[in-house]
């Protein structure tokens, strides 16, 4: 990695602090924006990625599961540094031994023997480790494509790249223990992720659609609960009830 | 006469026994309920409109619709008149009922398992559970926020579905509503009613 590079990172670690700092993710930051783009992805997942994963989700069983333990698999590998960068030598160690598990007896991922040894990796990246640092959420909007996020989120998701070590072997093209790739692995994964991610949630998406007034918001509170529990490492939803009395 | 006497104490137990109540302990409510849900979900011999109206009675007397309502509303509960808050509650649960009935229907091809109990303080037991669908998708996680301050009759407050607060999510649905439109709590009835009527 050049000297410039590492300053841009750093410049935009510098400015998620500053600007996340004094804002509340439940706050917007361009809401009229974000709601334009949020309907633009309901109409992009509605002529594509819903069709895809309705087909997906016609493969046979274990063609699928191999499928999403494969792209898992990959995903984990973000996984190793952040859970190092967090400290937290635990989830390190499920990570890395899931990963090397996986890769070698597990056949390149497709099977999962890591979890039935107990190592259950939980999903780390950057946006989560400048949680752990304290950094704030910052306010939330809505990428293309990508979906819901934060300034906070947004700025992880560009770290990630750097750290993420599949990304330094396709779209960085670096080698690694004699491995390299190119974008087209990297997106490839990626997209095949997402797929997958949405083929197991055709029913929850068509019942949130069905069921909510205004689904822009749905999405946001799904969101920002989905984060806080990855950042927790819980499902644990707080206890908001606590003092409701009536 | 004695004909007519047993023919009524006989329409009386059945009536009785499609509305039974539930043990009062929090686990087994939990299974019983959900369980004699699935089963009438995927009787074929039930039309939709006797699992719409089994539905609705069930959540009538289990879930503290009105509670749910008061807390989605958020902070606007306490500084609003009575007699919008009770026209909310109104308009609220039969929000509910719709859009509870068009859930539970999405998921009634299921198997349904209790993992465990954690009781967070005299009001409430959080009761862990999964459900497994039949068509082999993964296995989704539930737990049930259950309001314990009467123990004879316990009552579900909230569904965290893998995690996620749906009442929360609806807290914040609302809050959204709410803001946009200047913390008018009719408008947001307009839209409950208009959800209903749909």
């Amino acid at each position: 990695m050049n000297r410039k590079k590492i300053i841009s990172i750093i410049g935009c670690l510098v400015l998620t602090v500053f600007v996340s700092g004094g804002l509340k993710a439940t706050e917007e930051c361009f809401e009229g924006f974000s709601r334009s783009v949020f309907k633009f992805n309901m109409a992009f997942d509605d002529i594509l990625i819903e069709p895809i994963a309705k087909g997906y989700n016609k493969l046979p069983n274990p063609i699928k599961s191999g499928t999403g333990n494969f792209t898992s698999n990959v995903a984990t590998l973000l996984s190793i540094p952040n859970s190092l960068l967090q400290g937290n030598f635990k989830q390190f160690g499920h990570s890395t031994g899931s990963v090397i598990i996986n890769t070698t007896v597990g056949l390149l991922g497709f099977f999962n023997p890591a979890e039935k040894l107990g190592l259950k990796p939980h999903k780390e990246d950057v946006g989560q480790t400048l949680a752990t640092y304290g950094v704030g959420t910052g306010c939330y909007f809505v990428l293309p494509i990508l979906g819901p996020t934060t300034v906070r989120d947004s700025v992880g998701l560009i770290a990630d790249s750097f750290v993420d070590p599949f990304a330094h072997v396709t779209i960085r093209e670096n080698e690694l223990f004699g491995i390299s790739g190119n974008n087209l692995d990297y997106f490839s994964v990626k997209s095949t992720d997402a797929v997958d991610f949405r083929s197991d949630n055709i029913l929850n998406f068509d019942s949130l659609e069905k069921n909510s007034i205004d689904l822009y918001s749905s999405f946001k509170s799904i969101y920002l609960q989905d984060r806080e529990n990855k950042i927790n490492n819980s499902d644990d939803d707080g206890d908001d009830w606590g003092n409701f009395d009536n | 006469m004695n004909k007519l006497k047993f023919l009524l104490v006989f329409i009386l137990l059945l009536v009785n026994n499609s509305l039974q109540a539930y043990s009062s302990n929090p686990e087994e409510f939990i299974n019983e309920l959900v369980n004699d849900a699935i089963s009438k979900l995927s009787d074929k011999n039930l039309t939709d409109d006797q699992k719409s109206k089994f539905i609705k009675n069930l959540a009538l007397k289990n879930v503290d619709i009105n509670a749910l309502g008061l807390y989605t509303l958020g902070e606007l509960r306490k500084s609003s008149d009575k007699d919008i808050i009770l026209k909310y509650q109104q308009s609220f649960e039969k929000y509910f009922l719709k859009s509870l009935t068009s859930r539970l229907t999405d998921y009634s091809s299921s198997k349904f398992e209790i993992i465990g109990a954690d009781k967070k303080s005299a009001n409430y037991t959080i009761i862990s559970s999964k459900i497994i669908p039949e068509n082999g998708d993964p296995q989704i996680k539930i737990d049930w926020r259950i309001y314990t301050k009467n123990p004879e009759k316990p009552l579900i407050r909230d569904l965290i579905v893998e995690g996620l607060s749906l009442a929360r999510t609806q807290k914040e649905e609302f809050a959204s509503i709410l803001s946009s439109n200047n913390n008018e709590i009719e408008i947001l009835i307009a839209k409950l009613e208009e959800f209903v009527d749909k």
